[in-house]
């Protein structure tokens, strides 16, 4: 099919503005990142300035890595996929056009607000209500045109890429609804309607699934379309895909109590969480054996394909932390980990190395479809690379060193019996890991904009530069 | 081809159906969170108060929030410990400091008594937190003087100088509004917190003048000091 017709075919306009938010989102969030990062190496960063201090932007850390770089991901990825997955145009080009621009209104409005210390004080659910109200709607918005244009496609079955993304959509609509019931006070200010011990496990049944749904679901949506297409193979095994997909639906909410293990949450809710957190290690490396699988017999692509390069090593991580999860949610390591850096290490060698490569993936073999052309720069891509994988290994490794050292300082005892470390010892013993984990996101943070150059340079010379053939077009 | 099934008659009904796919998915999803949470509100054992009934503050008719004192037992915080709250959630503290001791004995011998599930009951949100970059606050009320609360907060570095902490110089300079406080308070008694018109009533004079400095102090000098426990029991068991 010709390039011309692809596009009266489909709706690829606003895949491009989402495309290009994300990798934008991508080079802001990891800066905010790098610089809370680099503010406890070095404290004299807050420069006694509120709205710069660690408290206000870490926040906003989160919030533009997760709703905006990963949102935006999640919104281009799946608008293309499912249109070429179902053979169908998207079932609303209008409503398609309000999600993007209520998604931008939103993380303007976290923007503007969070560093204001406008905040209802739970992690990763920081928004305030009208917020949250209007990320109700466009979520839903979002949601359902994808469901409307999955229901009149063309082909007899969904494609597997698209149960993982219906699965997202309806447990984030869940979640996000019943974790963030609140009563406002005025209109930058609300309270929480639970309390205590039940909105600590509403928190965490949240905040876990945010990962396993958001940042894992759907972006197994995005390995299960681009990973195939990339490699020009056919997935590993359909078997698996749904033995897996099943199981991490049904098991992926347990998992939230695994983050409460010790406290005064019930013994057994923490409990059951763990037990379901490690039987979870066989579906999770279902998804991965089953995406590393897929180039079966095409290995030697990676030595010239950049961007499956990206594809492939985001698997690798997902697989090691998957696994790591798992064990941080047993008791006795637990008793360690939490409250310490390792959790911190373990979050981002799944957002940095999963989530954000696989992202990165996804959007080099979008930019070069949607724009009918190749990259500008194949090497930036392969640099982009290499810099994605150094920085995450420093950010991780820095965080395991410092976060076992934290958890071994805390129950260190002396011959007499007294505990042989201050607090403030320990604080001070994480100096250089702090600044180590800094440089990690620095050069993180650099082939995110090196990634953003080449896109930039992609789009504006894709005119001007020969089209790629249309057998590749229509792949 | 497209009639042969490749798996199950269910797993193949799933695939070609958006809208059996949907409803599955609506009823798995909702399992796991069913079962986990629901129970934490009404299974007894949860709050150790139902057991033990000396864990809360048994307010009398006509008693004022004054007239508590420490280690009578939990009860909502006052306006002024209220709002110190508020700049505690809205200056992100619970971020580095968590506020929940766990059952060790290295946190008990650091931090205190275990914390209890009862002792954050009247808590909207929640600040148990999740990270200790600095130590836990959960029952750091009374460790240290007032004087040493404002000058850590003003400056960490000049009484910790390992602290990373920020500064916070401009607690100093904001004053707690009054008509705020009775709002916050009246939203906290609607999601259950056992607030009283005459507390509402005496609300603004006791916040009247105040800096959020001073809030956040009162609001850490609580912490942790509501409970008085007996080291003969095991209030988790």
């Amino acid at each position: 099919m010709a390039t011309a017709q692809v596009e009266e075919k489909y709706n690829f306009e606003v895949v491009r503005w989402f495309t290009v938010a994300a990798v934008i989102y991508l080079v802001v969030g990891t800066l905010v990142g790098v610089y809370i990062a680099s503010e406890l190496a070095w404290p004299v960063l807050n420069f006694d300035i509120a709205e710069l201090t660690f408290g206000r932007l870490r926040p906003l850390h989160t919030n533009a890595v997760i709703f905006a770089f990963g949102g935006c991901t999640l919104m281009a990825t799946a608008f293309y996929s499912v249109q070429r997955t179902c053979g169908v145009p998207l079932w609303s080009n209008g409503l398609a056009w309000f999600t993007f621009w209520g998604w931008n209104l939103i993380i303007v409005a976290a923007v503007i607000t969070l560093p204001l210390g406008i905040t209802q004080g739970k992690e990763y659910a920081e928004l305030e209500w009208p917020i949250d109200l209007a990320i109700a709607v466009v979520w839903l918005a979002y949601s359902i045109n994808f469901f409307m244009t999955m229901m009149k496609r063309k082909t007899s079955h969904i494609y597997v890429s698209n149960w993982f993304f219906l699965g997202m959509m309806v447990m984030i609509t869940y979640l996000h609804v019943v974790n963030s019931l609140a009563i406002p006070v005025g209109l930058f200010k609300s309270y929480s309607v639970f309390s205590g011990v039940q909105d600590a496990m509403i928190q965490w049944w949240w905040g876990h699934n945010a990962v396993g749904f958001y940042l894992t679901a759907g972006f197994l949506g995005i390995m299960y379309y681009f990973v195939p297409k990339q490699a020009n193979r056919p997935v590993f095994s359909y078997r698996l895909s749904v033995i897996h997909f099943w199981a991490l639906m049904f098991g992926y909410v347990w998992l939230g109590a695994h983050h409460l293990q010790y406290t005064a949450l019930p013994d057994w809710t923490g409990s059951l969480g763990a037990a379901v957190s490690l039987a979870m290690i066989i579906p999770s490396w279902g998804g991965a054996v089953n995406g590393m699988m897929t180039l079966s017999g095409a290995w030697d692509k990676l030595r010239t394909d950049y961007i499956l390069r990206f594809l492939i090593m985001s698997l690798a991580f997902y697989a090691m932390s998957v696994f790591e999860g798992p064990v941080m949610s047993v008791k006795t390591v637990n008793a360690l980990s939490h409250y310490t850096d390792w959790t911190i290490g373990h979050v981002h060698s799944g957002a940095l190395g999963w989530v954000a490569m696989v992202a990165a993936g996804g959007l080099y073999h979008m930019v070069e479809r949607l724009w009918n052309t190749r990259m500008y720069s194949s090497s930036l891509v392969n640099m982009h690379f290499w810099m994605a994988t150094i920085g995450t290994v420093i950010y991780i490794t820095a965080m395991w060193v410092s976060g076992i050292m934290q958890g071994l300082m805390w129950r260190d005892y002396d011959a007499f019996g007294t505990l042989t470390y201050t607090f403030a010892e320990s604080v001070a013993a994480m100096h250089p890991y702090y600044a180590m984990r800094a440089i990690g996101g620095l050069i993180y943070w650099a082939g995110g904009a090196v990634m953003l150059y080449n896109v930039v340079m992609t789009i504006r010379t894709a005119s001007s530069r020969p089209a790629v053939t249309a057998a590749t077009a229509n792949a | 081809m497209a009639d042969k099934i490749y798996s199950t008659k269910l797993q193949d009904k799933v695939e070609r159906s958006g809208i059996v796919m949907l409803l599955m998915l609506m009823v798995l999803l909702s399992v796991g969170g069913l079962v986990e949470i629901v129970p934490l509100f009404y299974l007894d054992d949860t709050m150790e108060h139902n057991k033990h009934p000396e864990i809360l503050w048994q307010r009398k008719a006509g008693q004022s929030l004054d007239d508590w004192k420490a280690g009578d037992g939990v009860r909502p915080y006052k306006p002024l410990e209220l709002m110190g709250r508020m700049v505690f959630i809205r200056e992100g503290c619970y971020l580095c400091h968590s506020q929940m001791i766990r059952p060790f004995r290295d946190e008990k011998e650091r931090y205190g008594h275990y914390s209890l599930a009862s002792e954050s009951m009247y808590d909207h949100p929640f600040q148990w937190g999740s990270k200790r970059t600095g130590p836990d606050l959960a029952r750091v009320g009374g460790k240290y003087s007032d004087a040493w609360h404002v000058r850590h907060l003003r400056a960490p570095r000049s009484v910790v100088p390992e602290s990373v902490m920020p500064n916070y110089p401009w607690l100093d300079k904001n004053t707690v509004d009054a008509d705020e406080t009775v709002a916050t308070m009246k939203a906290m008694k609607m999601v259950g917190v056992p607030y009283t018109d005459e507390d509402f009533a005496s609300a603004a004079a006791s916040v009247n003048g105040k800096t959020e400095m001073e809030a956040v102090v009162a609001y850490l000098q609580v912490l942790g000091t509501m409970v008085r426990f007996d080291n003969s029991v095991d209030y988790r068991e």
